[in-house]
């Protein structure tokens, strides 16, 4: 039965790609963010010596106030939509919209597992190269997959811009121009922070990098990769416009893009915020913290200790998961520790630091890898 | 030309103990600029930063060792005793209003929130409130009524804060409210010698007149 089902799937690629892309995005990625709206106003609250939300309950269960992300749902989607007179109605519409699709569809290229090997998912998988039929846990493998991400994730400038320029409000037009010059600044450094993980591990196929990062940690990105992981979690932080480079819109006091939205239309931007930090921890579990690999387990098993293959599957799927949520926690930690960077320092650290060492990074990875491999 | 010139730093410290420096009851505390190497590469200090964080929001996590909140409702702090709460009307030995509606305490209020109507007792020299009510809404919580007061009628100690309420009528506070929070007053009426505190009187509850 499973059997069948599973074969089925395997044969049947666009029916697979539509129930992974639901069981990623709508099983993992959108509880997860509706999760930390709760979870950045707790840690900052636990971070500062206060308690912060936990009153939120149906009946008697509370859970800490984890119910606060419903009551926070249901305030958005019944407050009243405020649409101000002028505004560029078609654009204003667009604008949440083209902020929230990109970071929704970058999803498509990471991989969250291993290829399932269908037909021996009870029995031990030695190599994985052997099997007849697999699904891969990834719902689009793309050659170009990493390029595929850099070109989705600066279309979300747009949305910002957008939001900015249709909103007839001249400070909301200030804070999409901020917005665009920090992301456009902060892409450069992004892409080039990343070729020399693409030289060590000699592929741009988010898959082919977890698979070449291996189960042995000093063969991770962060290891093999030190600088490129500073300069790119750096960059990336400022490509989510999140503090401490929040200079598009600092919530408490800046006025930022979408200051003329209301009600669900500002709730998507700020849920588009969230699942950019998901997206970002996505990325860097990915790239330098060896995706859904655990130190040690193999394909079969801990060494001589075999395991079925199932069971190696969801624990490498479950790694990852626990990986996104570790990165998820530093993010909002260094959201809440770190001050605000000036626009003259953020731009000087954009151009004038990160980009020559990320180039420093290139030259330097590209001639080791060129030495190792004996100059061929 | 002035002969003052800035402190040095040793003469600041060599005349306080104080930890940041300050020399008297007001100086500055000179901050100089990161200059280090460590400090100006930022990372170091950053991870530095987030260790502290981390530290705070670990020990909160799981023992609430830093945290300062108190959930309200269900955890009150105790008042400090000389506390100005909602206002009562003390009794006299026999359980009726002590006051003698001498309009004392509408004059001295600043926020004219009291509001006195006096009758006559009977007893040709002593008057008494038909209506005493107080606005809380306008109280600026001042106290002067309780100062002015020569019979010891009005207190402010109940330890109870106003109340929230849905209509602005509802704060105010009639004579029956504050009789309710009034006890006997260790005062004896017209005045006795220093051996008052043992000859307090036995306390009534109001009761108040059907």
């Amino acid at each position: 039965m499973t059997d069948s089902i599973l074969m089925f799937l395997a044969e049947h690629t666009a029916v697979a790609a539509l129930l992974k892309l639901v069981l990623l995005v709508l099983g993992f990625v959108m509880p997860l963010a509706s999760l930390s709206t709760w979870a950045e106003r707790r840690q900052s609250a636990m971070m500062q010596d206060r308690l912060g939300p936990n009153r939120a309950s149906i009946g008697p269960v509370k859970l800490w106030g984890i119910l606060h992300f419903v009551a926070d749902a249901i305030k958005m989607m019944f407050k009243e939509d405020v649409v101000p007179a002028k505004v560029d109605r078609f654009l204003f519409a667009l604008a949440p919209v083209m902020a929230i699709a990109p970071v929704l569809i970058t999803f498509a290229v990471i991989p969250f597992g291993p290829d399932l090997c269908v037909g021996q998912v009870m029995s031990v998988v030695t190599d994985p190269a052997m099997c007849k039929a697999t699904i891969p846990l990834q719902v689009a493998r793309m050659d170009v997959g990493m390029l595929f991400y850099f070109a989705l994730a600066s279309l979300a400038v747009y949305g910002t811009t957008l939001a900015g320029w249709a909103s007839y409000n001249k400070w909301s037009l200030l804070g999409g121009l901020r917005a665009s010059s920090q992301m456009m600044s902060y892409e450069v450094c992004m892409g080039l922070s990343l070729m020399g993980v693409f030289l060590v591990y000699g592929s741009l196929e988010p898959n082919a990098i977890v698979a070449a990062q291996g189960s042995s940690i000093l063969n991770w990105g962060i290891f093999t990769q030190p600088l490129a992981f500073i300069l790119f979690f750096t960059a990336a932080i400022a490509e989510t416009k999140r503090a401490p480079f929040d200079l598009p819109e600092g919530e408490p006091e800046l006025i930022g893009y979408f200051v003329e939205y209301s009600g669900m239309r500002f709730g998507i931007f700020f849920l588009a915020e969230f699942i950019e930090t998901i997206f970002l921890a996505a990325v860097v579990t990915t790239v330098f913290l060896g995706g859904w690999q655990i130190p040690g387990l193999d394909s079969s098993g801990f060494g001589s200790f075999h395991l079925p293959h199932l069971v190696v599957v969801l624990l490498q799927v479950v790694v990852w998961s626990l990986k996104i949520l570790f990165l998820c926690w530093l993010q909002l930690l260094i959201r809440w520790t770190l001050p605000r960077f000036r626009p003259d320092q953020l731009m000087r650290l954009g151009w004038k630091q990160l980009l020559p060492l990320s180039l420093l990074n290139i030259i330097v990875t590209a001639a080791v890898v060129l030495w190792r491999s004996g100059g061929k | 030309m002035s002969t003052h010139h800035a402190p040095s730093h040793s003469e600041a410290s060599s005349q306080s103990s104080d930890p940041v420096g300050r020399k008297g009851k007001i100086g500055v505390r000179v901050v100089g600029r990161p200059d280090s190497l460590e400090q100006r590469v930022y990372l170091p200090e950053v991870i530095r930063g987030l260790g502290v964080t981390a530290k705070h929001f670990f020990a909160n996590l799981f023992s609430r060792k830093y945290t300062v909140t108190v959930e309200y409702p269900e955890q009150k702090l105790k008042y400090p005793e000389r506390n100005r709460g909602l206002h009562r009307l003390m009794l006299r030995d026999d359980g009726h209003v002590r006051c003698v509606a001498c309009m004392l305490c509408p004059t001295v209020c600043p926020a004219h929130c009291i509001t006195i109507v006096p009758e006559e007792t009977g007893n040709k020299s002593e008057k008494r409130p038909r209506i005493f009510e107080i606005d809380e809404l306008r109280c600026v919580v001042c106290g002067l009524c309780v100062e002015a007061c020569p019979c010891d009628a009005i207190r402010m100690d109940s330890g109870v804060h106003a109340p929230a309420v849905d209509y602005r009528g509802d704060a105010i506070q009639t004579k029956i409210d504050m009789l309710k929070r009034g006890t006997q007053s260790v005062a004896t009426q017209g005045g006795v010698g220093a051996d008052w505190r043992e000859k307090q009187p036995t306390v009534k509850q109001y009761d108040p007149p059907k």
